[in-house]
Formats: structure tokens, C-alpha cells, sequence
């Protein structure tokens, strides 16, 4: 338990000791300041269904950094310590592979809560200045944020393993970023086909992030994409330890 | 501390160490040698539990390294070729972070740290980022990282390439200090390195020890001439000083090695005694000038030469590991 406090202490202070962690905080609080801004406005034209907190988990400028979010925070995670070869000082100290997959997991996780944390203030801020309820009810805050964890947790650990298994940062980042993409198209597969059967309903609810956050942000929440989310996280940690393990056979 | 038996290891089709045996007792100070490709940087990265090996075992400080891996790594302080280090971390921030991960008390990690860097002679740029240290002074933090432990073994891996003369003397006479207390396995292909620093010597070809002793030892065994050559340089013609020289030399072989203007430089290879009292009183007597007479036992450069030369034909060419 040491080591793996020690290594997830260095995997936080590494992203906060290069510009990485403050440059990704900037840009998305710009855009979905911004995304927040316009979901008020579109609310001011005229009586509308959605709330506040609706407006703003299912928009274009929501989405867009939410996606952009995962090869930036992992491709460096393990591609990094293969380049430099810093990998070789880490695992010829005491430590197990595991404890490393798991603390440079829960280091990018700390990052990735740690980014979206102040975009709690928005809806503090909204209801203290309008006294309005931003939410229908607390419900849709704990869905959306809940949500927005479990499919971070998948997200991210299916980074993790991308760049476990390259030196390269860049092939990491493009693997990430296609797979990532692939998850979320899952949501216009019922627009493709032109027919939504129980089957398409499913699917999509599953494992469109896009459908699961229309529910989620209502606070409905549906233990599917839950359990979905907790056992891909699983999976993908799993497949790391062994690809990372794998470097030893390679060459 | 260390055992190694029949120690193979392929990287594809090119055996990199072939059936390597060795062992290093308690406070020896053994130094691989070998050129570039001979399999020092492999078999140090499967001592230190890094590559784990194909074929034969190998125990430190009683461990197996890829059964026992983390007690094994325990043990040891390693310090990779090149020293990989975080750059975006400080001196000191990343030996509290490298000593916290190798087991040092929380309360004892202070104090490990300011031990490593008086050691180290990095007292001074403790606050400085590691990427903003030169090459000399991020080798020392790769050394005090193996230390900071003060682990019963080190494992250093070219510890000197790419520092100047003076920094090269400061790590020497570090290693010197270390090995009254600890076991060392140092690398190199620098030969005055490993002569100045270990007490023993296995020099490696092809992923073969083709021959291991001390020093002089292998000096004793290459078969190259044990008293060295003694030149001399005399002013006077060349058939003369030949066989002037030659009586003298006795048994010994004597050549011509040049001669200009009225000088003669000669190479006599003795094979008794040491025969230079009786050329000097050889050239007096016949009243010719000396300039030079000298004696020069043969370098470990042609020692390790020598049995690089000797060595049975490897399986065609291997690649550096690691490289």
C-alpha cells in the first residue's frame, strides 16, 4: 500500500509539475464556461423542457473536450517511461507491476475528477445569483457527475492500456482517440439504421455515452451502463498489467 | 552475493549471452568487461530482475531474481546505462520518491537523502530540476540512487561513460569507499577503469567469459611478455647498437624500431632477467650516448586483446543489447 501511495504521489506531482495539468484545466474551463454560458442563454429565448444542468451535460461543446480529454491525459502514461527508459530505474526498484497499473490509473483518475471539479461552481454559482434551481432534482447532479466518473474510469483505462503498449505517444493518443470515438458513434447507430427495435434501444443505452447522459442527467440512473463501465475499467486494467508485463519478452 | 549459472538469453535468433557462469562473493569489486555487444548491459539487466532470462539461474543475496523479483531487487542498487531519470522532478524531491519506493522509513528517508547527496557531491544542486542537470551530474544522481538504500549490492551499469577526467576520479574514489561495505558489479569497456577500480576482472565476448582473475592475473595468463618490453634509445649506428644491445639481452629478442640521424631506437623482449644494467654497462663501455631506457609492462589493452583474439568464433555477430 506504500509503494502504491509513493508511485500515485508521483504520477499526480509529475502532471501538475509540467504545464500539461494547467493548460488542459484552461481550455476546459474556456469551453465549457462557454458551454455553460450558452446552454443559460438558449434557456432565456423562451420556455423550455430542459433544466440548467440538462443544457449543459448534452451538448456539441460538452462532448467535444469530454472526447478530446482522454488521449491527451494517457497517451504519455506508460509511452513515455518506454521512450525515455525510465521504466528500467522503476521496475528494477522493489515495486510490483500491479501497483504501477493501478497508481498510474488512479493518478490520471485524480487528474481527470480534478479537471472537471470546478465546473460544480457553475451550478453553485447560477443557483446563488438567480436563486433558481439549475437541476430538476439533487438526483440529476449525482447522475451526470456519476456518469461523468464511470465513463472516465473506462475512458481512461483504455488509454492506459494503448499507451502500455507502444513507445509511442502519438500511436497511443490515435488509438485512444478512435476507440473513444468509436463508443460514442454507438449512440447514432438507431439514427443510421432508421429503425430503434428493443435491440438498438439496448445497445445504445449500454454503451452510448450520449443516450446514458440524457437519462443520467435527468437523474435517472440505469445500473446497466454502470455495471458495463465498472467491468470495462476492470478488463482494460487487467489487459494493461499484461501488456506492461509483456515488455519483458519483447525486443 | 551473486550467482549465475548457465545464464542464456535470445533476442530473436541472436543469442546476446550464451551459458554465462559466475559468481561474485562478499565484498568483491568485479568488473565486466567487454566491447560493445558483448552482453554486459544484458546480463546486468537480468541480475537486476529487469529481462528475465531464457535458459539458468540466477541468485542475489540468495534470491532467484524472477522468482523472488522484489526481495531480489531489494537488495540491489542498479544503475542503468544512460541513467534514466524524470527530468520535471528535483534532485532531492526524487531521492526521497526513489528511497520511499525501495522500502527506507518515512522517518530515516531525510536523512538517507542527505547521506546520498553529501556521498554524490550533490549538495549543491539538490534543488535543481533533473532535466536542467548536465551529463556529470545526472550520472551521480543515477549513483545515488543505487545507494540510497544502502543496498548489499550494486550493479552499475558504464558508471563513468560520458564524464570528464576529474569527475571520473571522483566517481573512482566513491567506488573505492563503497567497496569496503558493499559487493560491486561494475561495467565498462574503458580498460584503466575497471584496472583502477575492481579487484577482479571478467571479460566478456560474445556473451562468453573468455577469461576472468585479477589484473595481473590476466596479465600472467594472456601469454603476452610478463616483464613487458624494455626500449632503448642509443646514439650510435644500427648494426651497432644490435649487437651491442643484443649481447647484452642474453636470450631475449631484439629488434630495431627506428633510427634517425645518429639515433637507434630499440625493442628488446627479455626473457630472463631484467637485462637493463647490463645494457647500460654495455653502452658506457663502448661510450655511446643513452637517451631513453625504459621498461613498459604490457597494458591490459593488449591483455584484453590478446584474449578477445583467443577467443573460440561466436555465432556470427551479436547486436548491443539494449541498444
Amino acid at each position: 500500500m506504500r509503494t502504491l501511495w509513493y508511485l500515485w504521489k508521483r504520477e499526480v506531482s509529475s502532471a501538475f509539475q509540467t504545464p500539461m495539468a494547467w493548460v488542459i484545466l484552461f481550455f476546459l474551463l474556456l469551453v465549457t464556461g462557454f458551454n455553460f454560458y450558452a446552454g443559460i442563454s438558449m434557456l432565456n429565448n423562451g420556455p423550455s423542457e430542459v433544466t440548467v444542468v440538462q443544457s449543459f451535460f448534452n451538448t456539441v461543446f460538452f462532448w467535444f473536450p469530454f472526447l478530446l480529454l482522454f488521449p491527451i491525459l494517457t497517451m504519455r502514461l506508460y509511452s513515455e517511461e518506454y521512450r525515455t527508459g525510465t521504466v528500467e530505474t522503476l521496475m528494477t526498484a522493489p515495486v510490483r507491476d500491479a501497483h504501477v497499473v493501478l497508481a498510474k490509473f488512479l493518478g490520471v483518475l485524480f487528474l481527470y475528477c480534478f479537471l472537471w471539479a470546478p465546473t460544480v461552481a457553475y451550478f453553485v454559482i447560477f443557483q446563488l445569483m438567480m436563486r433558481v434551481e439549475a437541476a430538476g432534482a439533487a438526483g440529476a447532479y449525482a447522475g451526470s457527475y456519476l456518469l461523468l466518473l464511470l465513463i472516465g474510469m473506462f475512458f481512461l483505462a483504455l488509454g492506459g492500456l494503448f499507451s502500455s503498449m507502444t513507445r509511442h505517444q502519438m500511436t497511443a493518443a490515435v488509438m485512444t482517440f478512435a476507440v473513444v470515438s468509436l463508443f460514442f458513434m454507438t449512440g447514432l447507430l438507431s439514427f443510421l439504421s432508421g429503425q430503434s427495435g428493443p435491440f438498438m434501444q439496448t445497445l445504445a443505452v449500454t454503451l452510448s455515452p450520449i443516450e446514458q447522459m440524457a437519462q443520467f442527467s435527468r437523474g435517472i440512473i440505469d445500473t446497466r451502463p454502470v455495471v458495463w463501465y465498472l467491468a470495462g475499467t476492470s478488463l482494460c486494467l487487467f489487459l494493461t498489467l499484461h501488456s506492461f508485463q509483456s515488455r519483458r519478452w519483447k525486443r | 552475493m551473486i550467482s549465475v549459472q548457465g545464464l542464456t538469453k535470445r533476442y530473436g535468433q541472436t543469442e546476446a549471452v550464451k551459458n554465462l557462469s559466475f559468481n561474485v562473493e562478499k565484498g568483491e569489486v568485479v568488473g565486466f568487461l567487454g566491447v560493445n555487444g558483448a552482453g554486459k548491459s544484458t546480463t546486468m539487466r537480468i541480475l537486476s530482475g529487469y529481462l528475465p532470462a531464457d535458459e539458468g539461474e540466477v541468485r542475489v543475496a540468495g534470491f532467484d531474481v524472477f522468482g523472488e523479483s522484489v526481495k531480489a531487487r531489494s537488495r540491489i542498487g542498479y544503475m542503468p546505462e544512460n541513467v534514466p531519470l524524470y527530468p520535471e522532478m528535483r534532485v532531492s524531491e526524487y531521492l526521497s520518491y526513489r528511497a520511499a519506493l525501495k522500502g527506507v522509513r518515512a522517518r530515516r528517508t531525510a536523512e538517507k537523502v542527505e547521506d546520498a547527496l553529501q556521498l554524490c557531491g550533490l549538495a549543491d544542486v539538490r534543488r535543481k530540476l533533473i532535466g536542467s542537470l548536465s551529463k556529470g551530474y545526472r550520472q551521480r544522481v543515477g549513483l545515488a540512487d543505487a545507494l540510497i538504500n544502502e543496498p548489499d549490492i550494486l550493479i552499475l551499469d558504464e558508471p563513468t561513460i560520458g564524464l570528464d577526467p576529474g569527475q571520473i576520479r571522483d566517481v573512482r574514489s566513491l567506488l573505492r569507499g563503497l567497496a569496503s561495505r558493499n559487493t560491486i558489479l561494475l561495467s565498462s569497456h574503458i580498460l584503466s577503469e575497471v584496472e583502477a577500480t575492481c579487484s577482479r576482472l571478467l571479460i566478456l565476448d560474445k556473451g562468453h567469459i573468455v577469461a576472468s582473475g585479477t589484473p595481473a592475473e590476466l596479465r600472467e595468463r594472456s601469454g603476452l611478455p610478463l616483464a613487458g618490453s624494455i626500449r632503448v634509445e642509443v646514439k650510435a649506428p644500427g648494426a651497432d647498437a644490435l649487437a651491442a644491445t643484443g649481447a647484452a639481452a642474453g636470450q631475449g629478442s631484439v629488434r630495431i624500431v627506428s633510427s634517425t640521424g645518429d639515433w637507434t631506437t630499440l625493442e628488446i623482449i627479455p626473457s630472463g632477467d631484467d637485462p637493463r644494467e647490463a645494457i647500460f654497462r654495455e653502452v658506457v663501455a663502448r661510450g655511446w650516448m643513452l637517451r631513453e631506457l625504459a621498461s613498459r609492462s604490457s597494458t591490459l589493452e593488449e591483455v584484453f586483446a590478446s584474449f578477445v583474439r583467443q577467443a573460440p568464433a561466436g555465432g556470427g555477430s551479436t547486436p548491443e543489447a539494449g541498444a
